[in-house]
């Protein structure tokens, strides 16, 4: 039996991995995120981790003004997985740059801001004052999130709609910032919303929301959530999270991705990273373990080094490569250096 | 502190790998003993643990919430605790099938615990179901104190009482009610605990059970301007408050309405702060609740 390998061993178990990625401008030194809606900001996940140890914090969705969210039930467990429908319950951007985003600062750990909207409007008012505040890293704007009243407001639905938010954010913010669509999956053809979001100003995308989903009670035989449908997010949707970035990566070879979806070991993450993202963001896992980020750090580390990588680098897209160009191992224990990048991306 | 704005919640708890060490059936209940080092020298009465399901590869995501019984901070196997279990669903029925020296995961102790009193004052507790586990510690604590503690626990028929014995050994007086009257008095707690406030002077009220239970014992005692601190049971995702899944509307000192995460700003409130009959909805003057209907 043949295996690919690209060359093995060279940095030693000892060292220290150099697990760097970069999103457009921004260099991080570990692609380990977590994902907006799920840590908060960060300061309840900092009792079990030292969240300034993994690549950075993305905030729950921020809005212009505080809102209650939806009413409870709000959440079903699914195999594998859980629905939502929180409803984006937060304090308003003012309150949550005064409290949230500064302990973020003075803690010291790497934030991407999550911002969420009704309307263009409500986007470039938020990204306005986060241009004024400062101290972020870079926003990510949600104009995915599934649980809104109207689902006309779910802007990455189209291209036309989810270009006109990200115009707008970019033009109120620093030309500097890196911004990140998140994307929903619930679409015939989400390379199309990351072609047109990437055209509008996009630095990157976050590849991807939760699914529409509905579970019914049967004791009640009514729905479970008091939302009626929620968002379907855990280890389930992993696959269409893999598809979604392969999809987008074949397409826009050099589109930052920050990949999603039902990350719960170092495995699920690399798989996201050879499919095409240069970072991952760890979400509904954090319910299932709070030090879920950091621990899948150290599991990628290894799953990286046992495959002979030498940096996280070497890793991306590294799926996509020709079949030529599959190294085979031709006796035991024999490695062979192929130096820094010996691949190219398939163009289409 | 503006709401949803982290308040640095539960700085003390921490994840552990605990072991089973008995689980033992006790009517409509399981009682699980698991080694919790860390956890046990840090519980006050009130608190809860969350535990992990089925193990690394379990297809159940979430952790399932229980409100401690008792700690022992030392002992053979270190600290241990105890949480009582009602086999309803696939991860509760899953714990009860556990066995001695099975590992679990562990998170705690979670949760705003119940105030307890400066000096020795009359208090009634009240449980409803297994809701009477954590008034077993909290008894404790308020007999160390000095307290008078009258407790009244009940249940729709008698294999749903749960902690009777250990609750009459911790407690100045104990009373029974069951609903088909297999145990005690026929009827309510809350026939029970109005029997007690009309008839003698209480104190404080505590509470732990079922939703409307608690919206009972709250309106009693919200009348008689008696305090009281119930402890809800509100379903939870995560348990460590980054969630926003376990909210009910609670009433601050400024007057306004939030929906506040039971795990982090609860379990235990002030029955006088919960708006018992809106749980489950967004009350009109939320704060933050005119932003859903713009």
């Amino acid at each position: 039996m043949t295996r690919t390998i690209i060359s093995t061993g060279k940095a030693s178990p000892g060292s220290t991995f150099d697990l760097r990625t970069h999103l457009g401008s921004l260099e991080l030194h570990s692609p380990v995120l977590t994902a907006s809606g799920c840590a908060a900001a960060g300061r309840e996940l900092d009792n079990y981790f030292d969240i300034t140890a993994i690549g950075g914090i993305v905030t729950k969705s921020i809005m212009l003004a505080p809102r209650s969210g939806r009413a409870t039930p709000r959440m079903a467990e699914t195999p594998s997985g859980m629905l939502n429908s929180i409803g984006l319950q937060g304090p308003g951007v003012e309150s949550f740059l005064e409290t949230d985003l500064a302990w973020l600062q003075q803690r010291g750990a790497r934030t991407i801001v999550s911002i969420a909207g009704g309307t263009a409007d409500e986007f470039g008012k938020v990204a306005a004052k986060l241009r004024v505040a400062g101290g972020f890293d870079a926003i990510e704007v949600n104009i995915s999130c599934p649980n809104v009243e109207d689902r006309g407001q779910v802007f990455a639905c189209r291209a036309d709609t989810a270009a006109q938010i990200i115009q707008t954010v970019r033009r109120n913010s620093d030309n500097k910032i890196p911004i990140f669509a998140k994307l929903s999956p619930d679409v015939t053809d989400i390379v199309e919303i990351a072609a047109s979001v990437s055209q509008a100003g996009a630095t990157g995308v976050s590849v991807i929301n939760t699914l529409l989903g509905m579970v019914i009670d049967t004791e009640t035989m009514r729905p479970a959530l008091a939302g009626v449908t929620g968002g379907l997010s855990g280890p389930a949707i992993r696959p269409i999270a893999v598809r979604c970035i392969w999809q987008i990566r074949s397409a826009l070879p050099d589109l930052p991705i920050i990949g999603m979806g039902g990350v719960r070991t170092g495995h699920d993450a690399l798989e996201m990273i050879l499919a095409g993202a240069n970072a991952i963001s760890v979400g509904t896992s954090i319910f299932n373990d709070p030090a879920a980020p950091m621990r899948i750090q150290k599991e990628l580390e290894q799953e990286l080094r046992s495959r002979g990588f030498e940096s996280l680098t070497q890793a991306i897209s590294f799926a996509h490569r020709e079949e030529s160009e599959a190294v085979t191992e031709t006796a035991a224990g024999e490695s062979i250096d192929h130096g820094e990048q010996n691949w190219d991306f398939i163009s289409e | 502190m503006s709401v949803g704005a982290s308040v640095g919640a539960n700085p003390g708890a921490i994840q552990v790998d605990g072991e089973v060490l008995d689980v033992q059936r006790t009517g409509k209940y399981f009682v699980l003993s698991v080694t919790a080092p860390g956890i046990t020298e840090r519980t006050r009465p009130g608190q809860f643990v969350t535990v992990g399901m089925g193990g690394e590869e379990s297809s159940m995501i979430l952790r399932r919430s229980f409100a401690i019984q008792r700690v022992q901070a030392r002992g053979m196997y270190g600290g241990t605790l105890e949480f009582v279990v009602s086999p309803v669903g696939k991860g509760t029925q899953w714990l009860t099938k556990l066995r001695r020296h099975d590992p679990l995961n562990l998170v705690g102790p979670l949760g705003k615990p119940f105030t307890l009193p400066t000096k020795p004052v009359t208090c009634v507790l009240v449980g409803g179901g297994y809701g009477s586990a954590p008034l077993i510690m909290l008894a404790e604590s308020l007999r160390d104190r000095g307290c008078r503690v009258d407790t009244i626990i009940g249940a729709s028929t008698e294999d749903k009482l749960y902690g009777g014995l250990e609750l009459k050994r911790v407690s100045t007086s104990l009373t029974l009610a069951t609903e088909d009257g297999t145990a005690g008095m026929r009827g309510w707690v809350t026939d029970a605990l109005i029997d007690t406030l009309d008839s003698s002077k209480v104190d404080v009220v505590y509470a732990c059970g079922p939703m409307p239970m608690l919206a009972s014992v709250a309106a009693e005692c919200t009348t008689r301007k008696i305090f009281s601190q119930c402890s809800v049971e509100e379903s939870m995702a995560c348990g460590i408050g980054v969630c926003m899944t376990c909210v009910l509307p609670v009433i601050g000192e400024d007057g306004m309405t939030r929906m506040l995460r039971s795990c982090v700003e609860g379990p235990v409130f002030r029955g006088d702060r919960v708006r018992w009959a809106d749980v489950g909805t967004i009350p009109d003057g939320t704060w933050g609740g005119e932003g859903l209907r713009s």
